[in-house]
């Protein structure tokens, strides 16, 4: 059978970045096909350039055996190539109906293929269980019912062959399920379905085949049952990783840090986190677990004085905090011996236009080991960010790079580094690894343990499920502004999944 | 009493008319995406361009054009200048004030050497005011004669212009392909792109229609409103409009209440003018000429809940490098 895609030799550089070299990639009809790869390795760049919105060097693409060009996007869709962006591409105060006739209007004037448009949104929910409301608008609905929008919008222009890139980034687990079942009809109806993503997890559930990009070049394809996930993991990196995060089992000490009865109010003046409460003990790490959103943003914003409190008392190492005072602020908890590494570095974490080493005593920059009253002392601190640099092996290993200069791994080791080489009693980490690729995931994991080995206290945030399980000690789960259970680590992930969608399965059964 | 309104009503869409025009034509430029405070340049320029073409042609008709071309140009330069080379929209909006203003003055006196006045037009190169049928006759019929014959009728093309402009323009933009696509390519131009249409061609068809609107309102302010161009004879009016736009959230209806409020406070600044008021006595005309603008800062000082202009706009649109 003629292959639904072929790409041959494709070639793409940004100015002196090489993201694809010579790329071969033949995709079956009806099937699904994955591409996983570390973040860099070229798997986005290759799809938009199927997709029409870069063009490659050199190369050819043939479709369906034809040779092609896809000079845009139209084109690509022209070609029967929907694509669902990482990113969602939806206009947020229209409707979904609105959404998906746009660029497919059919006619000058809006009425009639409207209508037209609402019959065939009607159909393609019955055959490929695709159910929205075609009158709600965008930003009213959550994150999985906004990706069957971008699906439906591609099917509704006749695309045969579906592209989606990192699907379930946004997705409860839950979700990420019914959007399996979703590509699963999909490719039993005839379609192709290409799935970019770096969760082998999802490679080995879903496809029937993968191929393996390493620093913008194929590595290999395999037959998805054929192969392992170490043996993806081993050609992602290029070499050998462990997937589990070697944990001994410790008794944790004195409690550091307690939270009793947080209350947290956006501007909006809706409560975001509701009495929290919780304690932090020497050597362990607690896991926060939700899906993003829930309020735990909000929650270590406030333990870190970034945010205030309505309601709630904070102790640290015996001292008394009132987070609903105004004088309560990130350098006030720092002196209270609590590091905070923010869920996004690009917003709070870093200075991106910085100097390396000047990220890396931000808000560290009044110790004295710095410098005298308002003078810095350059060469002290660049030997303490040469320092960090060797120890993390924070790559390029040059302190006078712009920042914004090194990869995301780099980029949150430089922030891990400022805040764990200042020996907190605290640590409180959001996202750790967004972003980062495997190998520099394993490296974080394994320093978050020894930290913990060490008798820190950590709160870890995150939003992979994956991380808080193979992390913690204990998991808290976050549901709308409350916690709402406590959980060991081991239990089962449909589990916690139901909890994070706020199915309390004592409460059901 | 009752005529005094009239009265004041009458002047008041007299006043709106150019108001109207510049808002409802920075409202396609903001929805797609490009701010425009360049309104105000681009009416200048249409006046003078309106007035002298209209007094050298001997024609109102020949005068709207040159107005309207002379706007376009203006907007083409904006959208060359923000669109194409993504430039900032505003430091470009503010150039093309200024360029207006300069460059109306200086050919003004070049040409006609009348400190920089178009020579005055005669009647037949004017927009002259249209009697509705029966106006006359039905003048005396109490309240809706009134109405009739003052407020509606007799107005010149322009203001009709105008105000039928504000329909149109809640059709274009609700029931149709382009306003759709217009619309969304002010709030996330990413999808039309992916969807496969030209963000950059979309916009300038946006800022194209700015221009032809904002040529129409200064062609109005030179060839109906007055006869020949004065030296910055806008006096403002394109802010006024920008922030009528802004007190409208960028819809077209309301955009035309925003507009006839403004316009009124203007009307009875002019009426009240060394009138003494009861009670108060005595007010400076000062004081309600600058009315229409401490309302405005007022208004704009959050009295109408929260604004939320176009999501994309005053950002040039770039492909993400992924």
């Amino acid at each position: 059978m003629t292959p639904a895609i072929e790409l041959k030799k494709i070639d793409k550089s940004f100015g002196a970045v090489h993201a694809n070299k010579a790329i071969d990639l033949t995709v079956a009809k009806g099937s699904i096909h994955g591409i996983v790869g570390e973040n860099g390795a070229g798997k986005s760049t290759l799809m938009s350039i199927l997709y029409g919105f870069y063009q490659a060097d050199e190369g050819e693409i043939l479709v369906d055996g034809k040779r092609v060009d896809i000079p845009d996007s139209k084109t690509a869709i022209a070609h029967g190539i929907g694509m669902v962006h990482q990113h969602f591409m939806l206009v947020e105060n229209f409707t979904v109906l609105e959404n998906v006739v746009l660029g497919a209007e059919g006619g000058g004037l809006l009425g009639r293929g409207v209508a037209k448009a609402r019959a065939e949104l009607k159909r393609l929910a019955d055959d490929y269980d695709l159910r929205v409301d075609p009158d709600a608008l965008i930003e009213d609905l959550p994150v999985g019912l906004q990706q069957r929008v971008e699906i439906l919008k591609a099917l509704f222009r006749g695309a045969d062959i579906l592209i989606l890139d990192e699907p379930t980034g946004v997705l409860t687990p839950a979700e990420a399920d019914h959007l399996f079942r979703i590509l699963r009809v999909l490719r039993d109806e005839g379609k192709t379905v290409l799935l970019i993503t770096h969760k082998l997890r999802e490679i080995m559930a879903v496809t029937d085949t993968v191929s393996i990009m390493r620093r913008g070049e194929m590595v290999a394809t395999r037959k998805t049952a054929e192969t392992s996930m170490t043996e993806l993991a081993e050609l992602m990196v290029g070499r050998r990783v462990l997937l589990r995060v070697d944990k001994a089992p410790r008794e944790p000490g004195r409690t550091v840090m307690s939270v009793r009865d947080l209350t947290v109010r956006d501007s909006r003046g809706v409560d975001v986190v509701k009495n929290v409460s919780f304690d932090l003990r020497e050597g362990e790490i607690v896991g926060i677990a939700g899906v993003s959103g829930n309020g735990q943003s909000q929650l270590i914003e406030t333990l870190a004085g970034i945010r205030h409190a309505v309601a709630g008392r904070i102790e640290v190492n015996g001292t008394a905090v009132d987070p609903t005072r105004r004088d309560i602020d990130p350098s006030r908890i720092r002196a209270l011996s609590v590091a905070h590494v923010p869920e996004d570095r690009h917003r709070m974490g870093l200075v991106t236009r910085f100097f390396e080493y000047e990220n890396a005593i931000l808000g560290y920059h009044r110790d004295p080991a710095y410098g005298k009253g308002a003078f810095l002392d350059i060469k002290a601190i660049r030997d303490a960010a040469r320092g960090e640099i060797e120890k993390y092996d924070i790559r390029p290993p040059n302190c006078l790079l712009k920042t914004a200069n090194f990869s995301g791994g780099n980029q949150q080791k430089i922030v891990l580094a400022r805040e764990i080489e200042r020996d907190p009693a605290v640590l409180l980490v959001g996202q750790p690894t967004r972003g980062v690729d495997i190998g520099a995931i394993e490296f974080i994991h394994r320093r978050l343990v020894e930290l913990r080995d060490a008798g820190k206290a950590i709160l870890l945030i995150s939003v992979e499920l994956d991380e808080i399980r193979s992390l913690a000690d204990r998991v808290l789960v976050m549901f709308d502004g409350a916690l709402v259970g406590e959980r060991p680590p081991e239990t089962d992930e449909g589990e916690l999944g139901l909890m994070m969608a706020g199915v309390n399965r004592e409460a059901a059964e | 009493m009752f005529d005094m309104l009239i009265l004041i009503l009458d002047s008041t869409v007299r006043l709106s008319t150019p108001l109207l025009l510049a808002c409802l034509a920075g409202l396609y430029s903001e929805r797609s995406g490009v701010f425009d405070i360049g309104l105000e340049g681009k009416m200048l320029g249409a006046a003078f361009a309106a007035g002298a073409v209209a007094a050298l042609a001997g024609s109102a008709w020949a005068g709207l054009a040159a107005g309207i071309a002379a706007s376009i140009a203006l907007a083409l330069l904006h959208g060359f200048a923000s669109i194409t080379h993504r430039g900032n929209q505003i430091v470009s909006g503010v150039a093309i004030n200024f360029l207006a203003i300069g460059l109306t003055a200086l050919l003004g006196q070049a040409w006609f050497q009348q400190g920089g006045q178009t020579p005055r037009l005669p009647q037949e190169a004017r927009f002259t005011d249209i009697t509705w049928p029966f106006a006359d006759s039905l003048r005396d019929v109490p309240v809706i004669g009134g109405l009739y014959s003052e407020l509606f009728s007799g107005h010149n093309l322009l203001v009709y212009v105008a105000f039928l402009s504000v329909p149109l323009t809640w059709w274009v933009l609700y029931r149709t392909r382009f306003g759709l696509r217009l619309r969304a390519v002010g709030e996330n131009p990413a999808a039309v792109d992916t969807a496969g249409i030209s963000v950059t061609w979309l916009r300038y068809r946006a800022v194209i229609c700015t221009g032809i609107l904002c040529g129409v309102a200064g062609a109005y302010l030179s060839t109906a409103q007055s006869a020949g161009f004065i030296k910055d004879m806008t006096a403002g009016r394109g802010f006024i409009a920008l922030a009528a736009l802004i007190f409208a959230k960028w819809r077209p209806v309301p955009a035309m209440f925003a507009c006839l409020l403004f316009g009124f406070l203007d009307a009875l600044a002019i009426r009240l003018q060394g009138q003494p008021l009861p009670v108060i006595g005595q007010v400076p005309v000062q004081v309600f000429q600058a009315l229409p603008y401490i309302l405005t800062v007022v208004l704009l000082a959050g009295f109408i809940g929260r604004a939320v202009p176009p999501k994309a706009g005053g950002v040039a649109y770039v492909k993400e490098r992924t």
